[in-house]
């Protein structure tokens, strides 16, 4: 299973970068951490050209807090957002998510930009990222964009990026007073893609979710955000009866394939006894508080 | 443009310098051009955690990272670990154990542990089992490398074997 | 000399056998200075790549080679017609086994391919990428035929047949029958019947399949370096087919990167390597990638049992019943053929119980996958499974405690030598002893307390059990007296050199078994040295005593054997000469750690070191007609059983999720009777490993196939084997009763893990599911066949069959049929069809 061969390219600057991928052609591609494209290139599944190398790109690293934001560079590993203070403080969504990304030795490499780009739709980051209400910073050669989470997953494995955008950035709100969030997948091995995952954010007033965000992976093309479970919850003390309405809305949000572990049925199940986890998680820690 | 180009690194403290081509895989450029065969390629696609290696002090899947990619980085294998005696306590306690049978896996497995115990003192079976978790041994049935990682640990704190 | 192994002797100087000695080879192995095949470099390398089937079956209109001849590095590209003229087909199929077919197989086939991943065209470059460069360009023209996929409806009126020729798809049909099966049953108090299906799956080992074969014109020799277990196999399976001499060809197997016995077979891909290293004249490497590794190594295990059991008011088992199907491809695999493992499971079932009624068919089938083959114990884990699974709902039915049904039925000890149902002989078993050590081990009572405590917590926990048997060490009755050259005889040598240190040559080999242990310890402990002194050789046919190699756990009690008789032989040869040169009786000295001592005494009366010194350099001071062999061969066969058996039992204790099917092990404890435990810190982690493989039959591992043939697994992401965080501790007890075939006593150890494993997770699963009356027969037990047998989702799967349960009017025959393969690729969230797209590179 050898690669196909190409071409290599570093580029030493974002300015750089764009010149070496507008020289090297649509059929080049660019090479970050690599964990997922060395593998596809692996099974040559795709040819490119060139691989342009950003991994040394200064502009694309760093995590930093700004504007309420937590702003996180396409180049962060899933090692460094793990070890990061700012992110447990302040997106401890993220800091939940990165233990269940494949193994030390993977997340010592692959990118937070990387695996957006990616988008594989039983990744966590992606979902989190929707969970978040995350805006991507995409960058082409000439300017700035900031495209909303929810719409930057288009499909399977496609992303709302142009041909020649790049992602710069992932800016995320910081966690408001009384907001929980919880990420819960279901693997059938430590480290393996999820059979059905959620990742869910809401502000917690008593027992009473506010605001709640939804989003499950693994069970569709996409991050999915399950808006009418969201609204089965939004505002109402998560009694049984209240849960039980989310998971039967649950129906009308999710339509998921079948794959190797199941058929759409198992999937939609698997996403009902997940949210009703999650929900259990959230209010469990909010009881805990108010007691 | 060039498939091939020209890198240098350093190697098990020694400096290297070789021309690549850009699509090769660590591992690939450590077995067939420096001849260090102790990284092996299970799968060649991320998964199995054979070829784990460290570039730069941290492990990583030599079958993920392209050689060309490297130039300027630091790599260890398992032959400069043994050289160094650095894992020389894990390396005896998986011989003790017989946590190595047909030893395909256990290079890897050894830094993956050597990792483990240098962030974490004294992880429990539980912790060991999970950061091993990316590592595939079809031999042992995982047990001894448990017992093995666990025993080095407590030897590493001063402790009595249990 | 029969002390030398007496237990009573094991703390006196000298003594190794049954002590945890660590492996002499593991210290290369942590440094990553071991010596796999693809670390073997020589001059003038060439790789090779092969062009892989993208259909189940279709003709092979034509190859075009032109494109990919024109790539930088590439050399030659071979056809099967090509090969064919260097190289005579194989039929497997064995004698004894009545009625076997099988159809000619060449190393790359010349007309048609049979199963995707068949390997049709090898390209051969200077690099391994550049080859695989070039198979991408390889222009083949394919004429899809209609394909066999489905092993239920392979002999179904029109069928595909595969093979024109055999006139169907059936490969071999056998029954084994004793007793009154119908009137046992007719009288039964009750019976209980299942569908059990067990996946097919493949042994995945770390270190893909290898070779490296050079020739070399000017001496006419053919040196292949082979990741294998049987060298001396090989040799002669080169040798004949490639018509050379058998003493013109050399197989070295290095460091093995992981067996199984999936490496003790002969592959076709493999042997292409070799005759094209001959038709070339220099050394050609082939390493199998993990895609080849999944579409073409055996795989095994694909079975359908029907099973029914009666058992009268008093808890006894009176009659056993089973239909066993299993597909195993277009080919049976060569030399051990494909119907060995149908064939061991009507030997196997109901191995354990003592009962009179008994009757199993197994019909073997051939269809459009990779052909199946033996892996790691053959056949035992299916026929564990349907009995294990039998004797429990018995208990159900009957409302005892599933130990109490075992303490019941389970053949007692003492009561050996006998015969089982089956026809096989035992010579000597202990399952009661194995149960009463398994129960002190676990306190089966706490369990309970402990289940029904967490019950009430809508926690589900279960506990399973497994008796077994396993068979070892196969006398010529296994393979020989069906033709094939497989040798059940294995030998070893031993001598010593001038500084008196001892080398042992073995044909039985090391795959990280820790074989080379074992000999130097019985080396050592056979001669009378310390075992520093002893170095052990292995995996060469130029320097190796002839022998069958390492499978079907005989490295131990048949190799372990025959280097015990050659150390004990030349311990003799010294004492003749110490006798000669101290004045004594040889009869009154000994060899203990290096020293002629006197016997009585203990008495140190000289250093081997200085008898071998005055043996090879002063020879001129001993009588001349002394006898001064320092070196002794010996063999070693089984004489009186054709088998040995092990025995023993295995628990699991589990939680299953019923909200989401997911199972968590918990524990998992084996007590197991090997016969003689030569290394304890060896035999455990075989039957852990050996556990854990059959973990992954049960819950994780299958190689799932589209209906039309396609195999479904496109990486390690979608076949899942067992990883470090979801095994369980596993804690291993021993019964020891050794075969007197043998002054060794030691009977194997390598298989019995997988052999009892997924029968005990499948028993502490439905257990766990008890009060819900759900239950599971279908390896492998996947959250999603546990949910739909839970009634929560939908079944893609036959677990409807699984349900027949009690009454004697239930009828197997109207279980549904098998459910035609889960469609994975339809719609799938991840990248679908990886194995099309892989070597889907045609114009058809």
């Amino acid at each position: 299973m050898k690669a196909p061969p190409f071409a290599y390219l570093r580029a030493t600057s974002l300015d750089d970068a764009f010149r070496l991928w507008s020289a090297a052609g649509p059929e080049a591609k660019l090479l970050a951490g690599g964990q997922s494209l060395i593998a596809t290139l692996a099974f040559r599944l795709s040819e490119p050209s060139a691989l342009i190398d950003i991994s040394r790109v200064p502009e694309l690293g760093g995590i930093t807090e700004a504007g309420g934001a937590i702003r996180i560079g396409a180049l962060v590993t899933h090692a460094q957002l793990g070890a990061s203070e700012l992110v447990r403080r302040h997106v401890p969504l993220l800091a939940e998510a990165v233990p269940l990304i494949a193994h030390a030795a993977v997340r010592n490499r692959g990118t937070f930009g990387g695996s957006l780009a990616f988008a594989d739709p039983a990744a966590e980051l992606p979902a989190c990222c929707v969970a978040l209400d995350a805006t991507v910073i995409a960058r082409t050669r000439s300017g700035e964009r900031r495209i909303p989470a929810a719409q930057f997953f288009t499909g399977l494995y496609t992303t709302a990026l142009a041909a020649d955008e790049l992602i710069a950035a992932v800016e995320l709100p910081q966690a408001r007073p009384g907001e929980r969030s919880t990420i819960i997948e279901l693997a059938r091995r430590s480290g393996d893609y999820a059979m059905a995952g959620i990742a869910v954010r809401a502000k917690i007033a008593g027992s009473t979710l506010v605001e709640p965000n939804v989003v499950f992976f693994g069970v569709g093309d996409r991050p999915i955000s399950a808006g009418r479970a969201a609204s089965a919850l939004a505002g109402k003390p998560a009694a049984p009866a209240t849960v039980a309405e989310a998971q039967a809305a649950l129906g009308g949000d999710l339509d998921p394939p079948a794959d190797q572990h199941g058929t759409p049925e198992m999937k939609l199940h698997l996403a009902r006894v997940l949210l009703a986890r999650a929900l259990d998680r959230l209010i469990g820690h909010a009881g805990a508080r108010a007691a | 443009m060039s498939t091939t180009l020209d890198i240098a690194m350093t190697v098990n403290g020694e400096r290297i310098a070789r021309r690549v081509e850009a699509r090769q895989h660590l591992i690939d450029f450590l077995r067939l051009d420096l001849g260090l065969m102790g990284s092996h390629a299970g799968c060649e696609h991320g998964l199995c955690g054979a070829c784990t290696v460290r570039v730069d002090g941290r492990i990583v899947r030599g079958c993920l990272v392209l050689a060309a990619a490297l130039d300027g980085a630091t790599v260890e294998t398992i032959e400069g670990v043994s050289d160094t005696g650095e894992i020389r306590d894990l390396q005896n306690a998986f011989i003790a154990r017989n946590a190595c049978q047909c030893g395909y896996c256990t290079p890897g497995m050894l830094l993956t542990a050597a990792d483990l115990l240098a962030s974490k003192a004294e992880p429990t079976r539980e912790e060991i089992r999970e950061h091993l978790s990316g590592n595939y041994c079809r031999c042992t049935g995982y047990h001894a490398i448990v017992d093995a990682v666990e025993a080095v640990a407590r030897q590493r704190n001063g402790k009595a074997q249990p | 000399m029969n002390e030398i192994i007496d237990p009573r002797s094991i703390d006196r100087p000298n003594s190794y056998i049954g002590k945890s000695v660590p492996r002499p080879n593991a210290k290369k192995l942590v440094e990553g200075r071991g010596q796999y095949v693809d670390d073997v470099v020589l001059p003038r390398m060439v790789h090779v790549a092969f062009v892989r089937s993208p259909h189940a079956h279709a003709r092979i209109a034509n190859i075009d080679a032109a494109a990919a001849l024109k790539l930088p590095g590439v050399l030659r590209v071979f056809t099967g017609q090509d090969l064919a003229e260097h190289c005579e087909p194989w039929v497997a199929v064995l004698a004894h086994l009545k009625g076997m077919k099988s159809a000619p197989q060449h190393p790359l086939p010349p007309e048609r391919a049979t199963w995707v991943g068949e390997a049709v065209a090898a390209v051969v470059a200077e690099s391994r990428a550049a080859a695989e460069d070039a198979v991408a360009k390889v222009d083949i023209a394919y004429e899809p035929l209609p394909a066999a996929v489905d092993m239920e409806t392979a002999l179904a009126p029109g069928a595909a047949v595969i093979h024109a020729d055999l006139g169907d798809n059936l490969c071999f049909e056998r029954v084994n029958e004793s007793g009154k099966v119908d009137e046992a049953f007719a009288a039964a108090h009750r019976i209980v019947e299942a569908t059990f299906h067990t996946a097919r799956h493949t042994g995945l080992t770390l270190e893909p399949r290898s070779i490296l074969a050079d020739y070399n014109r000017a001496s006419g020799k053919l040196t292949a370096y082979h990741s294998t277990q049987a060298p001396h196999m090989m040799q002669g399976v080169f040798a004949k087919h490639m018509g050379l001499p058998e003493g013109d060809v050399r197989v070295i197997c290095t460091d093995v990167g992981g067996s199984y016995g999936i490496k003790v077979h002969v592959y076709p891909d493999e042997v292409a390597v070799a005759v094209i290293a001959r038709i070339m004249g220099r050394p050609v490497k082939f390493i199998a990638d993990r895609l080849e590794s999944f579409a073409t190594d055996i795989h095994a295990r694909d079975h359908r049992i029907k099973g029914r059991m009666a058992v009268d008011a008093e808890g006894r088992i009176t009659a056993v019943d089973v239909d066993d199907l299993t597909g195993i491809g277009p080919y049976s695999v060569y030399p051990r053929t494909s119907a060995v493992e149908g064939n061991q499971v009507v030997n196997l079932i109901g191995g354990p119980y003592d009962f009179a009624n008994f009757r199993a068919k197994t019909t073997v089938v051939f269809q459009n996958k990779t052909p199946t083959c033996q892996y790691r114990a053959v056949g035992h884990p299916i026929a564990t499974a349907v009995t294990e699974g039998l004797v429990d709902l018995a208990a159900e039915v009957l409302g005892l405690d599933p130990v109490e049904i075992r303490r019941r039925n389970l053949m007692r000890d003492g009561t050996y030598p006998r015969t089982s149902p089956a026809g096989m002989k035992f010579e000597g078993l202990s399952h009661e002893a194995s149960l009463a050590k398994l129960l002190a081990m676990i306190d089966y009572p706490a369990l309970r307390a402990e289940q029904a405590r967490l019950r009430a917590n809508d926690i589900h926990r279960g506990i399973g059990f497994a008796s077994f048997i396993e068979l070892t060490n196969p006398s010529p009755f296994m393979y020989g007296v069906g033709g094939a050259r497989i040798s059940a005889q294995d030998g070893c040598t031993v001598r010593i050199d001038p500084d008196g240190s001892v080398v042992a040559a073995t044909g039985v080999t090391e795959q990280g078994q820790g074989t080379e242990a074992i000999i130097r310890q019985i080396v050592a402990e056979g001669v009378g040295v310390p075992i520093e002194q002893v170095r052990v050789i292995t995996g060469d046919t130029l320097t190796t005593p002839y022998g069958g190699g390492t499978w079907a756990c005989r490295g131990a009690g048949i190799g372990g054997e025959a280097a015990l008789q050659a150390g004990i032989a030349v311990k003799q040869a010294v004492l003749k000469v110490a006798g000669a040169m101290l004045q004594a009786s040889s009869d009154a000295l000994d060899l203990v750690n290096g020293e002629i001592v006197d016997k009585a005494s203990g008495q140190s009366r000289m250093p081997l070191v200085e008898l071998s010194r005055i043996v090879y350099f002063r020879g001129d001071t001993l009588p001349p007609d002394l006898p001064r062999e320092l070196m002794q061969t010996r063999h070693f066969i089984t004489k009186q059983y054709p088998f040995a058996f092990t025995n023993g039992v295995q628990a699991c204790w589990l939680e299953v999720d019923v909200d989401t099917g997911m199972v968590k092990l918990l524990k998992h404890w084996c007590v197991e009777d090997c016969g003689r435990v030569i290394n304890p810190l060896l035999v455990d982690e075989q039957v852990r490993g050996g556990i854990v493989q059959g973990i992954g039959g049960a819950l994780y591992e299958h190689c799932l196939y589209s209906p039309e043939g396609q195999l479904m697994i496109g990486s390690m992401a979608d076949y899942l084997v067992p990883m470090a965080a979801e095994m369980p501790d596993i804690e291993v007890g021993h019964v020891e009763t050794p075969t007197k075939e043998s002054l060794l006593g030691a009977k194997g150890a390598g298989e019995a893990g997988t052999a009892g494993a997924p029968a005990a997770i499948m028993n502490a699963i439905n257990d766990a599911l008890k009060p819900f009356n759900a239950k599971v027969f279908a390896q492998p037990f996947t959250p999603e066949r546990i949910l739909a047998a839970l009634g929560k989702v939908p079944s893609r799967w036959p677990v409807a069959s699984s349900v027949a349960l009690p009454l004697r009017t239930a009828d197997a025959s109207a279980a549904p049929a098998l459910v035609t393969a889960p469609k994975a690729a339809a719609g799938t969230v991840r990248e679908p069809g990886l194995f099309g797209r892989m070597f889907g590179r045609s114009r058809a």
